[in-house]
């Protein structure tokens, strides 16, 4: 009989630090207690912890223990498992939110709700295992709704339940679904765009890793609504364990008809297949990404018409970002009411971040819509490092932009993120304080860009490489307060005129940057750099230009 | 080009099947078994899937995980965006430039090392964090580069196998 479980972080962080000798070296002190029959061992997905890992947890307590060390193993096996007493010397740091959101009694009433949505699963199960997401639920709201639910009422409930899109841009996801949904046509498709790559964002990659079915589930039930048989899942190029993960759950799932043909011999049918990216920051672009998926250059496509109309294979598709997937099948099977009894009124739900930077700790979070920054760094943070204050918070890559002081108390949810002229992001939330240069993260976001525009358009191409130019020259002391005034024009233009989302996006950090901090940007055209971070003074390095197209 | 290289590539072309949509990860395979895709390979896959040349070609120089020329027998990647680069990443990418002699991108003349950057591995949380190889380092510091170095340079290669 089995009367414990360990589970040990089977990332790829804890992996490079040695999780799997750990797993090894459990199974051997089992042995030698002779209680391999008793507890079982296993890999788990994120935690949402990364300051533990490797970290293990032994349920049924639930006990968190971690950074482990090799030589730890013997003790924590003798102690917990042999004379059932938790090993107080390994345990975690304390952290009240293991599995919960959570609870902010200031403002209880406001925001209900304390459970995990997306990541109820995460950490807790064995994501190469099809039967423990089943027992958590998993393919339940599947078989409620093709057993007693329409397509239509499908559609209808991830409607009423005013789910955005988790992308970055907040697009209704169930006016997309109801686009394509009304298209005659002979062959439409789900695609699940997992081409995560903005710089900080991997809460995609710790979902797929971690909870695998939940977005195949999502996909079945988005195939259904809309009248889709067929599924894709674009994989990052360099997601490598995610990839794996989706394809054992692929298969799993098919091998018990959850997916495949006659899906619980309800006429309905959905296969799933993936197709893995190669490195480019562009195919995150829905356009891009179709292009790419057709074994071309990912180079965006002119929209309209939108791939809601003429998307893979030039039929109706969705396309939808991995975590809008996840909030599919709990929607479905709780109701639209419950999931908007979660987060704001405006942008229901919850919102999974990785948050990094000058917080004591980092990790992985889900938060309802409509917190404030400040909550975040306090409840999950635990403040800030070594309590030097806060300055800025950049939120991710091209759809996000950089966080003042002033909005620390806006609640943190699409729309009113746009009416603040800044927006949510990707799900990055990395926290900067004081020591922090905001010309020096203003040029590194920019020289991504710069590497990362695929071409297509002038604004982008160019502009991206003269405003990275413009920032560097900036940091060393070599340029002028017009440069600055150039510097914003520039943004403005680019913003306006870029083909896609990618260059559109690509300034809008400079601008909100702008905007609070323009002082710090003519501080450096006048020759210093307050915080001593740039290498002011100093003639800057030679341009190296990483495209042969110019 | 060799026998066992024309068979490599069939087994490939035959997994993803003989069509334009899986190109990419056909390519990313081959690269990933010669290290690089050499031109010959190039022309073999555009044979097999009935594709120009051009349109193939246009596709492994798109990509950043594939490569048209040759690489090290080492190969160490490197992000250094914005949550790296606050931690310390520019002295690592400076260090690892100085130590090796060669810029981003380039390959030390022996043959040992390339440079490679690339875009954000989702690793932050224990950055600045280097690829070399595949194998995974986190909390790189610039100090700890000659010992990381050291670690490879005897041993035989590890990405290209």
């Amino acid at each position: 009989m089995i009367r414990a479980r360990v589970m040990i972080s089977g990332d790829p962080v804890s992996m490079s630090l040695g999780a799997d000798e750990i797993k090894l070296a459990i199974e051997a002190e089992l042995a030698f207690y002779g209680l391999e029959d008793e507890v079982q061992v296993g890999f788990v997905g994120q935690l949402g912890r990364l300051d533990v890992l490797p970290a293990v947890v032994v349920y049924p307590e639930g006990t968190l223990y971690g950074p482990l060390r090799l030589e730890d193993v013997p003790h924590l096996v003798e102690e917990h498992l042999y004379k059932g007493r938790i090993a107080e010397s390994l345990l975690a740091p304390p952290n009240v939110l293991s599995g919960v959101i959570a609870r902010l009694p200031a403002r209880e009433g406001l925001l209900r709700g304390q459970e995990r949505v997306v990541l109820r699963r995460a950490g807790i199960i064995e994501p190469t295992d099809i039967e423990e997401y089943i027992a958590y639920d998993g393919y339940f709201a599947l078989g409620k709704a093709l057993s007693e639910m329409s397509p239509a009422e499908v559609l209808q409930t991830i409607k009423d339940s005013k789910l955005q899109g988790r992308g970055g841009a907040g697009f209704p996801t169930g006016l997309k679904w109801s686009f394509v949904a009304g298209q005659q046509a002979d062959k439409k498709y789900i695609v699940c765009n997992a081409d995560e790559s903005e710089p900080g964002t991997f809460k995609d990659r710790l979902i797929l890793e971690g909870d695998p079915h939940a977005v195949l589930e999502g996909m079945a039930l988005a195939g259904y609504a809309v009248g889709a048989d067929e599924g894709w899942i674009y994989v990052r190029g360099e997601y490598g364990l995610a990839k794996e993960r989706l394809l054992t759950a692929i298969q799993q799932a098919e091998a018990m008809g959850l997916l495949g043909d006659n899906i619980m011999d309800s006429g309905f049918s959905f296969h799933i297949h993936l197709h893995s990216g190669a490195g480019a920051y562009v195919c995150g672009e829905e356009t891009a990404l179709l292009e790419s998926l057709e074994g071309k250059r990912g180079i965006p496509r002119v929209r309209p018409p939108y791939p809601t109309v003429v998307g893979f294979r030039g039929q109706p598709t969705v396309i939808n970002n991995v975590e809008t997937l996840a909030n599919v099948a709990p929607i479905i099977l709780r109701s639209a009411a419950w999931f908007k009894s979660l987060g704001t009124e405006r942008s229901p739900g919850t919102k999974v971040y990785t948050m990094l930077g000058d917080v004591n700790i980092t990790g992985l979070i889900e938060v309802p819509m409509g917190i404030t920054l400040r909550e975040v760094i306090a409840a999950y943070g635990g403040g800030m490092r070594d309590d030097v204050p806060f300055k800025c918070a950049q939120t991710g890559g091209s759809a996000g932009s950089i966080i003042a002081p002033e909005l620390l108390d806006v609640p943190m949810d699409y729309a009113t993120m746009r009416e603040h002229g800044a927006s949510l992001g990707s799900g990055a939330l990395l926290i900067c304080n004081v020591n922090k240069c905001i010309v020096d993260i203003a040029y590194v976001v920019m020289r991504f860009f710069e590497t990362e525009s695929c071409g297509k358009c002038t604004p982008c191409r160019i502009g991206t490489l003269r405003m990275s130019e413009l920032l560097n020259r900036l940091r060393h002391g070599q340029a002028s307060l017009e440069d600055v005034s150039m510097l914003e024009e520039m943004a403005q233009a680019v913003a306006k005129t870029s083909f896609c989302g990618l260059g559109q996006g690509a300034p809008v950090s400079i601008l909100t940057a702008l905007r609070s901090f323009r002082e710090e940007f003519e501080a450096h055209a006048q020759g210093s750099c307050p915080t001593g971070v740039c290498p002011m003074k100093t003639e800057p390095p030679e341009v190296i230009v990483r495209r042969g197209y110019l | 080009m060799n026998e066992e290289s024309i068979k490599q590539i069939a087994e490939v072309v035959a997994r993803y099947g003989a069509n334009q949509e899986s190109l990419v990860e056909i390519l990313s395979d081959l690269n990933a078994q010669f290290g690089y895709l050499t031109q010959e390979t190039i022309v073999e896959v555009a044979r097999r899937l009935n594709l120009p040349q051009s349109h193939v070609f246009s596709v492994a120089t798109f990509y950043s995980m594939l490569n048209v020329g040759p690489t090290g027998k080492h190969v160490i990647k490197m992000c250094e965006d914005a949550p790296c680069h606050l931690r310390g990443g520019q002295e690592v990418w400076q260090a690892l430039q100085d130590a090796l002699g060669i810029k981003f991108g380039e390959t030390t003349p022996d043959g040992q090392w390339t440079l490679q950057a690339t875009s954000c591995l989702g690793l932050c949380a224990v950055g600045p964090v280097v690829v070399v190889d595949d194998e995974v380092i986190g909390h790189v510091t610039a100090e700890r580069i000659p010992e990381i170095l050291a670690r490879y340079r005897d041993e035989p290669s590890g990405g290209a196998a």
